[in-house]
């Protein structure tokens, strides 16, 4: 009744291709925006913003980087850790060798050696698949793990290998306040989810799904799977760096190559399937559990008054999270994502029931 | 020269432990197409069961003691993940695995406690020198490497004997072969994804034993399982020779890798080598040493 | 004689004065406490938590708090990950009346991301026994204070009893000595001080790094086998030091040759291997294991009401200990503050004048009964270390025992070391150092 399409005509192609047709669907991004923008910096408290959005915002950008990957081209990787390694270390080896390139520019250099790095890890995948291909980036990952600890240079050969990010000077302003860092971070997410939702929408994003979805046929058809697989590997790589780089240098502040070891690829493959595998908003759903969980389970003893031991929080934590991943799987194998989904298409006919 | 051999004869050990971890993954991989993250976990779990019951028990009865809460583990997995998660897609059964390795290491944990324990089962541990004419000092053996080697063998003696002559391993492999042509004979899915579960817990209480006695029961022994992965590319998932085989060489080849490569490039490389020499197999056979040819219909 | 009402009106206002003076004295100084109880560092990681908690709880039962205040522990978990350390920081930095007076990350990862993040909230990190080994300089870390001894002075400790073994500095040229260590920052720090006194005295120096966690290490001890180093010295936490052992009896490497940092000298790291790390020897950060007159209390007063925090059998333990030494740190540096502060909640900035005014004479210790277990320490502006001083411990199969006398870390080639690093560090970051009178 309030969620429909009816009455609503499209006078042109743009307004028919648009990302979100319906009026109440743009209605409610916007609010969201305004909220994300505005309304959250001013309202919300320095350990909320420092402590559960700018983490929650970095690893979904970095879920998005992957989703195109595993989600969009079915090529399953976990080297993410690896590739969010190289970008924080590429973006901090450029910002302290060149002091003159902005710290956005160092950035976005840090994300394309990510990506070449990303291709190179990946030229295995026209080869190998499945869970052969998954096992295979975990050379890339442990790989890299190593590379960062030996090579001194990448660290500016400090004496204990680890290094600290330099300040975050954006067009002569230094970011310190918490809510500066997150509205740095929320520009940089805002602008790679609008453009990694177009990308999926566009005839590269449809390669990628053939490729997923059948690569004998898609190859057949004239899909060359060079092309296709090692752009996903390249553009998924980029975001997987740049989310490095900014989890390194606003996040961390100064960080260790343990920051990016296996555990975090893990982080984001679960991120990934748990918010459904193939979608945008699914990332942003799998971050917000993934990362949210474990933190409300440690609060919620507390809260009530019960009188456990950290430890026993801290397992109890462990088993409740583990619990809930079963749970929501066999509820919704197919992620938060569809169960979204699920609820828009009822929310279109409702209240008729059919 | 007797160093080399040293080397060659530890990664050979080594390569035997890592296999005894591996099992367990290609038992469940090779019966239900389930690649079990959790297998690490079980084996932490089965170790701390078994560790802690040997506290107030004699060792037969604290081995009956874990297997059985194995056993009770695997029945409970089958009912409570795997039935509901019937036919879904190989990730999503990947991803619930990862479910029940968060919840085994927490609840583990909770029942038997996050100290480090002795493991005592009575497997010797000397130092041996073989061949002190041929080589000067000897080489070095322990004698709890050969000891666990041949319980690796008579693990996996014990496994052929299992699949092939009785009833329950050749529905195991009907199962494996294809699962609607085993339903249609009248073999129940249900019960083998238990039977498989458990066995390969079984798998993981020895595999426990060993790696505990040798390291001490603490959480860091579901690391292994990392360890295992490349044992399982390179010999393939579904196979339980080539889990063998590729231990081996993936242990002789981390080992001969770290002590000649690492001294001229740093050191540290045993981790990401091991990877590497899987991926260079792959390369040449995508499907593993004796894994099965992964044949795909358009 | 004043009126009735007079008198009244002057008895009400003594009790409203004294009921106010009492409502003021009854606060509680809120102190987080970083732990892990779970995850693959916690059986190194439960015992230090037991002892900081002990000590906090004896502080209250038996002297009702620091002056009156009493202490409101709060644990929270970090599983030794980094991220979770820093979430951590942000959740609890602001609680309490005053906000957390100081923190024990008992990480290095945790400490080198909460250096930063410390300087700007005003709060300073303990980093006893570990840490960045440059931020003994005051002047540039002004908020990091490495109390008791860093990884630098360990080595040299470690360095001087080999020498004091082979009888005498000029003995240790042509010797090997062999560092293995965890491939992580921390493991890597002692490798400069160790390629200095090389050197400087002429023996082999090699380095041998194990991948985190450390189960792997056959190839390592093989290559030890091949060698035959003189010393092996050994710099890992949780499952590497029993792997390390374990590997050497394998190798049969003689584990006295074999001395750990005082990271790796403790029951977990031992036990594991059973009869065969009979021998080995470990640094010990002042304190070994064993039980001083502050343990008879802790049992008294914690263990005995029931609110012991772990089994009593651990009271005594090496990592048990350094908790307690940590948290009587702590304590004592807000004692010290309270001083010029006054008797209540403080917050990081004045405790952080506490700590680096804290000043604790053998009378002191005694008192708080550490008579037998610790040196008398002296903190100031420049030298946030307070002490350098050592001594080796040997485990005989059920018990750590002292091996050596003490040993004093040598300042004169500390010191330009950290003061060098430090103003490295200072010029990266455009921190200019502040002036210690």
């Amino acid at each position: 009744m309030l969620y429909r399409e009816a009455g609503q005509f499209k006078t042109s192609y743009a307004a028919d291709e648009a990302i979100f047709p319906l009026t109440l669907d743009r209605v409610a991004i916007f609010i969201i925006l305004a909220i994300a923008f505005i309304a959250v910096p001013a309202l919300a408290s320095d350990y909320f913003l420092k402590a559960i959005l700018l983490p929650f915002l970095i690893l979904a950008l970095a879920a998005i980087g992957l989703n195109i990957l595993v989600g969009y081209c079915g090529q399953l990787s976990l080297g993410s850790g690896g590739f969010m390694a190289v970008g924080a270390y590429a973006a901090y080896n450029i910002a302290i060798r060149i002091p003159e390139m902005p710290i956005i520019a160092s950035l976005l250099l840090g994300g394309v050696c990510a990506a070449a790095v990303g291709v190179l890890f990946g030229i295995p995948s026209l080869r190998i698949k499945g869970f052969y291909l998954a096992v295979a980036t975990l050379a890339a990952q442990f790989f890299l793990d190593w590379l960062f600890l030996r090579i001194g240079w990448f660290t500016n050969y400090s004496s204990s290998g680890s290094v600290n990010a330099p300040a975050l000077n954006i067009f002569g302003a230094t970011l310190r306040t918490p809510a500066e860092q997150y509205l740095f971070v929320l520009c940089f997410v805002v602008l790679f989810a609008l453009g990694a939702k177009n990308l999926v929408r566009g005839n590269i994003g449809r390669t990628w799904m053939a490729m997923r979805d059948m690569d004998i046929a898609a190859e057949i058809m004239g899909i060359r799977p060079i092309y296709a697989k090692l752009s996903a590997f390249a553009i998924s790589s980029f975001i997987i760096g740049v989310a490095g780089g900014l989890w390194a240098f606003v996040y961390l502040g100064s960080w260790e190559p343990l920051a990016f070891d296996i555990n975090r690829s893990f982080q984001l493959l679960f991120m990934i399937i748990i918010g459904g595998l193939g979608s945008i908003l699914g990332c942003f759903l799998g971050a917000a559990f993934i990362l949210l969980v474990p933190i409300l389970l440690n609060q919620v003893p507390a809260a009530f008054g019960m009188p456990l031991s950290t430890a026993m929080i801290s397992h109890l934590e462990f088993m409740i999270f583990g619990g809930l991943i079963i749970v929501f799987l066999i509820v919704e194998p197919q992620g938060f994502a569809r169960l979204c989904q699920i609820a828009k298409e009822k929310l279109r006919l409702w209240p008729f029931p059919y | 020269m007797g160093f080399f051999i040293e080397v060659v004869l530890g990664g050979l050990f080594a390569g035997v432990l890592y296999s005894l971890v591996a099992l367990g993954f290609v038992l469940i991989f090779k019966a239900s197409g389930v690649f079990n993250f959790a297998q690490g976990a079980m084996v932490l779990f089965a170790a701390l069961a078994l560790v802690r019951s040997l506290e107030v028990l004699p060792l037969p009865l604290a081995f009956m003691f874990a297997a059985g809460l194995m056993i009770l583990l695997a029945v409970a997995i089958e009912f409570l993940v795997l039935r509901p998660l019937v036919h879904q897609a190989p990730i999503i059964l990947f991803m619930s695995t990862i479910g029940i390795f968060y919840f085994l290491e927490g609840f583990g944990q909770t029942l038997f406690g996050s100290e480090v324990y002795r493991l005592e089962v009575g497997i010797p541990a000397d130092v041996v020198f073989v061949l002190e004419e041929t080589f000067p000092g000897g080489l070095l053996i322990n004698t709890f490497d050969i000891w666990a080697a041949v319980i690796a063998g008579l693990l996996v003696a014990g496994l052929a004997v299992f699949f092939h002559s009785t009833r329950i391993g050749r529905a195991l492999r009907a199962v494996a072969d294809d699962h609607q042509a085993a339903q249609s004979v009248g073999i129940s899915l249900r019960n083998i994804w238990v039977i498989v579960w458990a066995a390969a817990g079984l798998v993981a209480l020895v595999a426990g034993a060993v790696w505990g006695s040798k390291l001490g029961v603490q959480s860091s022994i579901a690391f292994v399982a990392f360890k295992a992965l490349p044992v399982l590319i390179l010999g393939g998932f579904t196979s339980v020779p080539g889990a063998i085989v590729g231990g081996l060489i993936i242990g002789v080849g981390e080992k001969l890798a770290e002590v000649y490569l690492g001294s001229i490039i740093g050191g540290g490389i045993e981790n990401w080598f091991a990877y590497v020499v899987a991926l260079v197999f792959l390369l040449i056979r995508p499907q593993g040493l004796f894994g099965e040819r992964i044949i795909e219909r358009v | 004689m004043r009126s009735p009402l007079s008198m009244l009106i002057a008895i009400a206002a003594g009790c409203a004065a004294t009921s106010a003076a009492t409502l003021a004295l009854a606060q509680t100084q809120y102190i987080p406490s970083m732990v892990y109880r779970s995850g693959p560092y916690a059986p190194n990681g439960i015992p230090f938590a037991n002892g900081v908690a002990d000590y906090y709880a004896l502080v209250n039962e038996r002297d009702g708090g620091i002056n009156g205040v009493k202490i409101e522990l709060d644990e929270c978990e970090t599983g030794y990950a980094t991220d979770r350390g820093v979430e951590c920081y942000e959740r609890t930095k602001g609680n309490g009346e005053a906000g957390a007076p100081y923190y024990f990350p008992l990480s290095t990862g945790i400490t080198f991301a909460l250096t930063e993040k410390t300087e700007a909230d005003k709060i300073p990190l303990i980093t006893m026994g570990y840490g960045r080994s440059e931020s003994a300089d005051g002047e540039v870390f002004k908020w990091n204070f490495p109390l008791l001894g860093t990884y630098w002075t360990a080595a040299d400790i470690i360095m001087q009893y080999v020498a004091d073994e082979e009888g005498g500095y000029e003995n240790l040229n042509g010797k090997k000595v062999t560092l293995v260590y965890h491939d992580s920052p921390y493991g890597k720090e002692p490798i400069t001080m160790l390629e200095k006194l090389s050197s400087q005295h002429g023996f082999e120096f090699a380095a041998l790094p194990v991948t985190h966690p450390g189960v792997e290490q056959k190839s390592t001890w093989l290559q030890i086998r091949q060698s035959q180093p003189d010393y092996v010295l050994l710099w890992g936490w949780g499952v590497m030091n029993s792997t390390a052992i374990r590997e050497a009896i394998a190798v049969n490497y003689p584990r006295e040759k074999m001395i750990g940092v005082w990271w790796s000298g403790a029951e977990p790291d031992v036990t594991p291997a059973g009869e065969g790390a009979k021998g080995y020897k470990a640094a010990a950060l002042q304190h070994g294991a064993g039980r001083d007159k502050v343990h008879e209390a802790v049992l008294e007063h914690v263990h005995g009401k029931g609110n012991g925090a772990g089994p009593e059998a651990d009271v005594g333990h090496v990592l048990y200990n350094r908790g307690l030494v940590n948290a009587m740190l702590g304590v004592e540096a807000i004692r010290k503050a309270q001083e010029k502060f006054g008797n209540r909640a403080l917050s990081g900035e004045e405790v952080q004048w506490g700590i680096e005014n804290l000043e604790l004479t053998e009378e002191r210790l005694d008192e708080l009964g550490f008579g037998d277990t610790l040196l008398p320490l002296n903190v100031t502006c420049e030298d946030h270390e307070g002490i350098r001083m050592g001594r080796i411990h040997q485990w005989d199969g059920s018990n750590w025992n002292f091996v050596s006398d003490w040993i004093e870390g040598n300042n004169e080639l500390l010191r330009p070391m950290v003061v060098e690093a430090a103003q490295r560090y200072a010029a990266e970051h455009n921190i200019t150092p502040r002036e210690c009178e």
